[in-house]
């Protein structure tokens, strides 16, 4: 009896600790900015790649580097994700603010987009790319310099959006029926791939009559880690204080001079880059593939609606209860526990799968809800309601 | 105080009103005219079936356009209506059997006596009004757990969204109940009739004309006058609404739950012309695509909810067949330009740009943001 719910408990926190690095990024932009990024699972799905790049890199140098690969993997998860993040805000989102909505379905766009990217990046693609952004942001640039460029600027991307595509998709044309199967196969594919731990990583620790596996432990250190990081950075640090103040109030924060569109920068790119060391941290879990982030999306949103808006502890909180609950009920230990009543013995059978106690977790986050809509911690004031 | 201020149209703006009303639906007749007899001889049966497909899919967007475009909620859960109003129907189809027998696929996973819920599912009327009536009422049981508590915006897209994921993770876990992830399939007849032969296809085809008329007056209908106003007012600014005395709640329960019925009503038509039911009808792309669809369109513009459909299907269809890879790439700068270039779609666009006779009155979506031009200003030049 004891056993089991120990065993309960450490799942239910290293469930809760892949929600918790999923949806911190997550909710620090949606307490900043009230967007939701719908292609958030698709920066985690970024950072698994980025991973699997860099342990195959790694591979190449031998043995003694590759147990430490994972270090530089979380780096460059970090840095490809917020890259991504970064551009994604300053390219579309910077222009829907007070849009919610509208932000949503674009953001959905870009994890099409991400999605089919990872599946069919190859050479080509990347040549095709680079070439069109040179020549048509190039050109942009170049132009922005003249003083009358408000007044043509239309024409100017409408004569040069045609040509640098047609430019683009003709040298990638050329490319392919040239070097034919070297450039046109794709670097990832569709398949799922596998990111092969290091020694260090397998295995597990014994408690009890349970193994606890090294991975999971090592995500429980990282999420502790980002956790605390974050939470010196927003309290510690000039930008971080920015972040709270924007937070709080935007218009009242722009007055007093802080730069509100940097700070929307710093922390989009910041969580996406949090979204990247998610990535990382699942594909230690299992393979990875195009659809990997679709799989946490919803779970992490429900970490957020849960934990209420702007506060860490309430996602801390909500992150761990809701992997614990999904825990017992799914693996069926609440069944167990009710085994001598029978109905209720029936009731928790009945949803003791992964899926089905999704269905469970959902009814009891609406029902949650009932008594308090805003969330664990809701922010409290007046401007919240805006 | 309040009939004067709503009847407050002069008489020549109410005679005006009324000729344009029966040039409406002078052009609505014709189209459905044009659709039911023209259509079926023109098309080979397959483009028909596809074509009857797709008005059952504009049928949901129209119900779409009902909650987004008219009163600001964005549902990003729609495949759950569409999906159980599609069961709903397939459940009946499946019984087609003589009494004792089961379902064929029942057998496989071992169940030996008919579900409690399958039963009433026999008579065809009980199922016809379960497809209006199940999505209606879980919809309506929904909105008001979650308008109730002034949950809006944001949130209430990804509680739907979750919602959707949670009906799809159901009906493709419960293979004993519904037969997991392969659905409901191979149906055989109807009322007697074979599902699968043409003369049956195109009565589907010429019904699912039908009812997309009748949605679209029914939506027509609630949006003018008002009612329409008041919804309006709603997305518009909620709050000031309450202010006023209105309760929002009661409002928007009630038009989500139209809308669910709607989206029933589609995914039952779907599912005749289609011939399978699955729970891929509750996949979570499908239900945002159904926004695109409308925003495509353009909001607030019953029209345009149609329009955008039938454009944004026949363009999957069309890629599908030619260039899979591309229409994930496509559809995904669908989204895109049309939340940054296109606000409006097509439809509003078209009203914008001068073409005074498709339109009345431009629809603005966020006033409070959008016509002040000292904020605007603000924004362009300050930088914030």
């Amino acid at each position: 009896m004891l056993a089991g719910l120990l065993d309960g408990l450490f799942n239910g926190i290293s469930i809760g600790a892949v929600l918790l690095i999923a949806a911190l990024g997550l909710a620090i932009v949606f307490g900043l900015m009230g967007v939701i990024n719908l292609a958030h699972g698709e920066l985690m799905m970024l950072g698994a790649y980025t991973t699997f790049v860099v342990q195959n890199g790694f591979k190449k140098l031998g043995e003694p580097w590759f147990e430490f690969y994972i270090f530089f993997a979380l780096i460059m998860a970090f840095i490809v994700a917020a890259g991504v993040g970064l551009i994604l805000e300053r390219g579309v989102i910077r222009h829907l603010y007070g849009r919610p909505l509208e932000t949503l379905l674009a953001t959905w766009g870009v994890s099409l987009i991400l999605q089919q990217f990872v599946r069919s990046v190859n050479w080509v693609l990347v040549v095709g790319i680079s070439i069109f952004c040179l020549l048509f942001f190039g050109g942009l640039w170049i132009l922005h310099r003249r003083s009358d460029i408000n007044r043509i600027r239309n024409w100017v991307v409408a004569v040069m959006l045609p040509i640098s595509l047609g430019i683009a998709i003709a040298t990638s044309n050329f490319l392919s029926q040239t070097y034919k199967l070297a450039v046109t196969q794709p670097w990832f594919g569709a398949q799922n791939l596998d990111v092969s731990a290091p020694k260090w990583l397998r295995g597990g620790l014994p408690i009890g009559n349970f193994q606890m596996p090294y991975a999971r432990v090592f995500i429980i250190a990282l999420t502790i880690l980002c956790v605390a990081a974050i939470y010196v950075f927003l309290q510690r640090t000039p930008w971080g204080l920015r972040i709270r103040a924007v937070t709080q109030n935007r218009s009242m924060s722009a007055c007093l001079g802080i730069p509100t569109q940097k700070v929307d920068a710093l922390t989009f790119a910041l969580g996406s880059g949090l979204a990247g060391v998610a990535g990382c941290a699942i594909s230690f879990l299992g393979s990875v593939g195009p659809n990997t982030g679709q799989n946490y999306i919803v779970d992490t949103f429900m970490v957020v609606v849960v934990g209420g808006v702007g506060k860490l502890v309430g996602t801390i909180f909500a992150a761990l209860a809701i992997g614990t609950v999904n825990y017992l009920i799914g693996s069926g230990t609440l069944a167990l526990l009710f085994a001598p009543i029978k109905p209720l013995a029936d009731f928790f059978t009945f949803f003791a799968t992964t899926s089905m106690a999704k269905v469970m977790v959902f009814a009891l986050i609406i029902a949650f809800l009932q008594v308090r809509p805003g969330g664990i911690f809701p922010q409290k004031g007046r401007t919240v309601d805006a | 105080m309040l009939k004067e201020s709503a009847g407050g149209w002069g008489l020549g703006a109410r005679a005006s009103n009324r000729q344009t009303r029966l040039i409406e639906v002078v052009v609505v007749v014709a189209i459905a005219l044009l659709l039911i007899f023209v259509m079926p001889t023109v098309l080979s049966s397959f483009r028909l079936n596809l074509l009857g497909r797709f008005l059952a899919l504009a049928i949901v967007g129209l119900g779409i356009d009902l909650i987004w475009g008219y009163t600001g909620l964005l549902s990003l859960g729609h495949g759950i209506f569409f999906g159980l109003g599609g069961y709903a129907i397939g459940m009946h189809l499946k019984l087609q059997i003589p009494p004792g027998e089961l379902p064929d696929f029942m057998g496989l996973y071992g169940v030996t006596e008919l579900p409690w819920f399958w039963k009433p599912f026999y008579l065809f009327p009980v199922a016809s009004a379960a497809v209006v009536i199940i999505p209606a009422i879980l919809a309506g049981l929904f909105g008001y757990l979650v308008f109730r508590n002034r949950i809006r915006g944001v949130y209430f897209s990804i509680l739907t969204q979750a919602g959707v994921i949670i009906f799809f993770n159901f009906f493709n876990g419960q293979q004993k109940l519904f037969n997991g992830t392969n659905g409901l399939i191979d149906f055989s007849t109807i009322l007697g009739a074979n599902v699968s032969a043409q003369s049956t296809q195109v009565v589907f085809y010429i019904l699912t004309v039908l009812l997309l008329i009748g949605t679209y007056a029914l939506c027509r209908w609630l949006t003018s006058g008002r009612f329409g106003r008041l919804l309006m007012a709603i997305r518009d600014d909620e709050s000031r609404v309450r202010f006023s005395g209105y309760d929002p709640t009661e409002f928007k329960v009630f038009v989500f739950a139209v809308s669910g019925a709607i989206a029933g009503i589609a995914g039952a038509m779907y599912t005749l012309q289609s011939g399978s039911v699955s729970p891929r009808a509750m996949d979570v792309a499908f239900s945002i695509e159904m926004v695109i669809w409308v925003a495509i369109g353009g909001r607030a513009s019953l029209v345009g909810a149609v329009v955008g459909t039938l454009l944004v299907n026949y363009a999957r269809s069309f890629f599908s067949e030619e260039y899979a890879e591309i229409w994930l790439f496509f559809q995904g700068a669908l989204f895109l330009l049309v939340v940054t270039v296109l606000p409006d779609g097509i439809v509003g666009w078209l009203r914008n740009t001068g073409i005074q006779q498709l339109g009345r009155k431009q629809v603005i979506t966020y006033p409070s943001l959008e016509e002040d031009p000292e904020v605007e200003n603000e924004r362009q030049n300050l930088g914030n």
